[in-house]
C-alpha cells in the first residue's frame, strides 16, 4: 500500500511501543534556546542524568536578545541571567551554542534550515510550538513543552501518539502581491484554529510545488496556528537544491546518497488521507487579521466583519475580539491606521521576505509618527540583506534596520508595543498582549503589506503599490 | 506506590473559565517567562486579563481553593510554554474539563500530572451551571472511568488512553519509562542515515 511521509518517518524512528500504547520515537535532531530550557537541564541534574545525544542537539539565543544594541553584559538583568545559565548549559552537558559572536546566531527556526541541520526524513523536537516550521523540508517536527525538553535531553525521545493526516492541496498560482503569508491565512480562515488538533498537515499541489523553501517555511510555520502541531511538505528539487552546499547538509557523493533516501521518504502517489482540503490559491487575496486569532482576519479589499455572520458558537468571540481591538464592523479593513510597522519573526523575516518589503519601501517614506522596525531573522540573512543593499532602502526609507532575533514577535526584548498602538506585523500570533503591551493590538499580514501599511500609515492593498 | 504518584480521580471545588480560544500568552504572558526557575508563576495566571476584567473568575473570592478548572473549546492555543500549566498548578488546579485542548498545552499537562478531560457542550453547561448554583459543590474527575460527576449528575469525559494510562500509573513524567528502552534507542539511531552517514 501506497504510504505518506508521516507513516515512514514515524516507522524510521519508532524505538518501541509503550506500555500506554504510545510510541516512544527517536528525534534525530533537538534544537534548543534559552527561554524554555533552564528548568530542563536543572530537572537532568535533580534525576542525575545526562544529555544522551549531544552531538544531536544544537543551541541558539533568540527570544530574549535586544536587537537594537547586543553588547554582553545585556541591560536587561534578566536577560543576562537567561543568556548565561544558556551558556553554562550548553558547555556543562557538551552542546553546540550559536552564540552571538558565532556570526551563525539568529531565530531557532530561521538557523536550522538555513545551517542545513534540518534535512528530510528528520523527526525534530524543539520546546517552542513554531517547530512546525521545519517540516517544509520534508520533517516530521514537533514543538514541545519543558519537561518534553527534559526528557529528549535525557533519552532523544519521546512518548507520543501518532498524528491524523490531512492533505492540504493548494492548485494554481498565487495572484501578483499575493504571498505565502497569505496563503497560510487563508487556510486557517477556512479550516479554524482548531481545525488541525490531532492532525498533521500535509500541504501539496501545484502551487505548493511551485514555491521556494523560504516560502513553504513561512506555510509550515503557521500550521500550529491552524491547531496542526506538525505541518510538512514532500521533499523535491527545490528542497535539495536549497540544501545543496549549506554547512550541516552531507557533502559530495553522500549528498547524492542522501537524496536518493530523501526521495524514498517522500509520500507515494495513490496514499490515502484522513482528510483532503482542496484550496484555489488564485482566488487568495492579501489578508489581514481583525481579531485576536490568527483564524479571524478578512482580505484586504473585504469590510470588517458582524458578529451576526459567525457561526453562532463564535459570535460570542467576535464580538470580545473586536472590542478589544476597537474595530468598527463594516467599514473596510483598509485604511486602518496603525502605530507600528514590524517586519520580522520566525514566519517572515528571511531573505526574500525582506526583499518584497524592500521593493516597496524602495524610495518611499514612513508615514509620520509611524514606528517601523525590520529585524532579521538570523546573522546570516542580516548579511546577506546588507550585501544588497536591503538595509540602506530600509534606513532611507524610515525603518529602524536591527539585529537578528525574536523581537516585537512576543515582546520578550525591549521591542514592544506600549499602550493601545496597534501594530501591522509580518508574524504569526495577534493574540491578546502579545507583543509586550497587555492591551496593545496586532494586525497580522504579509511583509509587503506591512511595508506598505508602514508608507501610508493605514492598512493598506500593496497590490496598488505594485507595477 | 503511593497516593500521590497516580491520579485515578481528583476532587474538588470547580471554576469556570467560559470563552473559547484562550491562549497561553493570555494564561501567562510573556514576560514572566523571564526567570530559569517557574517559582512564583502562580501570581501571574491570567494577570492581564484579570486586570482588565475585575470580574475575572481567577479574581472572585468565593473560587479560591478551587481545583478544578472548567473550560471552552481549544484551551491553551499557541506558544508551548510549560509556564502556562505551571502557573496553573502552583495556584491550585490539579485537573481541568473542557470542550477541547490544544495539543502542546494537553501534552504539557500531562507531563505535569494534571489531567485534562474533555466532555460535550450540554455537559460542560451542567457543570458549569452546578458550580454557579454552588460554589463549594464538589466535583470529581475520574481519569480511571472517563467521567465528571457533580452531586447525583454523571457527565461522561474523554481522555485519550496513552495520557489516562500515563496518569493512572503514575508514569507522566516519561523519563523513566524512556530511559527503560535502552540500546533499543542507539539501534533505532544507527539504523537513520543521517547519523551514521548516507
Amino acid at each position: 500500500m501506497a504510504e505518506t511521509l508521516l507513516d515512514k518517518v514515524w516507522r524510521a524512528h519508532t524505538v518501541r511501543t509503550l506500555p500506554s500504547g504510545q510510541t516512544q520515537l527517536f528525534f534525530g535532531l533537538h534544537l534548543i534556546h534559552e527561554v524554555t530550557t533552564p528548568q530542563a537541564f536543572q530537572m537532568l541534574r535533580e534525576a542525575g542524568l545526562g544529555v544522551r545525544f549531544p552531538e544531536r542537539t544544537f543551541a541558539t539565543i533568540d527570544h530574549i536578545v535586544p536587537t537594537a544594541s547586543q553588547f554582553r553584559p545585556f541591560r536587561d538583568t534578566l536577560a543576562e541571567e537567561m543568556t548565561v545559565h544558556l551558556v553554562r548549559n550548553c558547555k556543562e552537558f557538551g552542546i553546540p551554542l550559536f552564540d552571538l559572536d558565532s556570526g551563525r546566531q539568529g531565530i531557532v527556526h530561521v538557523i536550522g534550515p538555513e545551517l542545513g541541520l534540518t534535512q528530510p526524513g528528520m523527526t525534530i523536537a524543539c520546546g517552542d510550538s513554531h517547530t512546525s516550521t521545519h517540516g517544509a523540508l520534508g520533517a516530521l517536527a514537533f514543538g514541545i513543552g519543558t519537561s518534553q525538553v527534559r526528557d529528549v535531553l535525557a533519552t532523544q525521545c519521546l512518548a507520543m501518539a501518532k498524528p491524523k493526516l490531512r492533505q492540504i492541496r493548494v492548485e494554481e498560482v498565487l495572484r501578483p502581491g499575493v504571498y505565502a503569508k497569505d496563503m497560510i491565512l487563508a487556510i486557517i480562515h477556512r479550516l479554524g484554529v482548531k481545525g488541525g488538533v490531532g492532525y498533521a498537515y500535509e500541504y501539496a499541489g501545484s502551487a505548493v510545488e511551485a514555491m521556494s523553501m523560504e516560502e513553504r517555511l513561512t506555510i509550515c510555520n503557521m500550521s500550529i496556528e491552524g491547531g496542526a502541531r506538525v505541518g510538512y511538505v514532500n521533499p523535491d528539487a527545490t528542497t535539495f537544491s536549497y540544501l545543496k552546499g549549506r554547512p550541516f547538509a552531507p557533502k559530495g557523493e553522500a549528498f547524492d546518497r542522501a537524496v536518493m533516501w530523501w526521495k524514498s521518504m517522500a509520500t507515494e502517489p495513490g496514499a490515502t488521507f484522513d482528510d483532503v482540503v482542496p484550496l484555489d490559491a488564485g482566488s487568495i487575496q492579501p489578508m489581514v487579521t481583525w481579531g485576536i486569532n490568527p483564524g479571524q482576519s478578512v482580505g484586504v479589499g473585504e469590510p470588517i466583519p458582524h458578529p451576526t455572520e459567525a457561526p453562532e458558537a463564535e459570535r460570542a468571540s467576535w464580538a470580545e475580539a473586536l472590542a478589544f481591538m476597537a474595530l468598527d464592523s463594516g467599514r473596510p479593513i483598509a485604511g486602518t491606521p496603525i502605530d507600528v510597522a514590524f517586519i520580522g519573526s520566525c514566519t517572515n523575516a528571511r531573505l526574500s521576505d525582506l526583499r518584497a518589503a524592500a521593493e516597496v519601501a524602495r524610495g518611499r517614506k514612513v508615514a509620520k509618527g509611524i514606528r517601523a522596525l525590520v529585524v532579521p531573522g538570523s546573522q546570516e540573512v542580516a548579511r546577506a540583506a546588507e550585501g544588497e543593499g536591503l538595509h540602506e532602502i530600509f534606513l532611507e526609507a524610515g525603518f529602524e534596520w536591527r539585529k537578528a532575533g525574536c523581537s516585537l514577535c512576543l515582546g520578550m526584548n525591549e521591542d514592544k508595543l506600549t499602550g493601545r498602538e496597534i501594530c501591522a506585523s509580518s508574524s504569526n500570533r495577534n493574540f491578546k498582549g502579545r507583543q509586550g503591551s497587555p492591551t496593545g493590538r496586532t494586525l497580522l499580514m504579509s511583509p509587503a503589506m506591512v511595508a506598505a501599511a508602514a508608507i501610508a500609515g493605514a492598512v493598506t492593498d500593496v497590490r496598488e503599490w505594485l507595477r | 506506590m503511593s497516593r500521590d504518584d497516580i491520579r485515578r480521580q481528583i476532587i474538588g471545588r470547580g471554576i469556570p473559565l467560559p470563552g473559547n480560544d484562550i491562549d497561553t500568552d493570555r494564561i501567562m504572558p510573556a514576560r514572566y517567562l523571564k526567570s530559569v526557575t517557574f517559582e512564583g508563576l502562580e501570581a501571574h495566571v491570567f494577570e492581564d486579563d484579570r486586570r482588565q476584567a475585575p470580574d475575572h473568575p481567577f479574581n472572585q473570592a468565593m473560587y479560591r481553593g478551587a481545583s478544578i478548572l472548567i473550560v471552552g473549546g481549544n484551551f491553551g492555543s499557541g506558544s508551548s510554554r510549560e509556564h502556562a500549566p505551571e502557573g496553573l498548578r502552583r495556584w491550585g488546579i490539579r485537573g481541568l474539563v473542557g470542550e477541547s485542548f490544544a495539543e502542546i498545552f494537553f501534552g504539557n499537562c500531562i507531563a505535569l500530572g494534571l489531567p485534562c478531560l474533555t466532555a460535550d457542550p450540554e455537559g460542560l453547561g451542567r457543570l458549569t451551571d452546578a458550580v454557579a448554583h454552588n460554589p463549594e459543590q464538589q466535583i470529581l474527575l475520574d481519569v480511571e472511568h472517563r467521567l465528571v460527576r457533580v452531586g447525583e449528575r454523571t457527565i461522561p469525559a474523554m481522555i485519550p488512553e496513552g495520557a489516562r494510562h500515563q496518569l493512572i500509573t503514575g508514569t507522566w513524567n516519561a523519563v523513566q519509562v524512556l530511559l527503560e528502552a535502552g540500546e533499543e534507542i542507539n539501534r533505532v539511531a544507527k539504523q537513520l542515515p543521517y547519523i551514521s552517514g548516507y
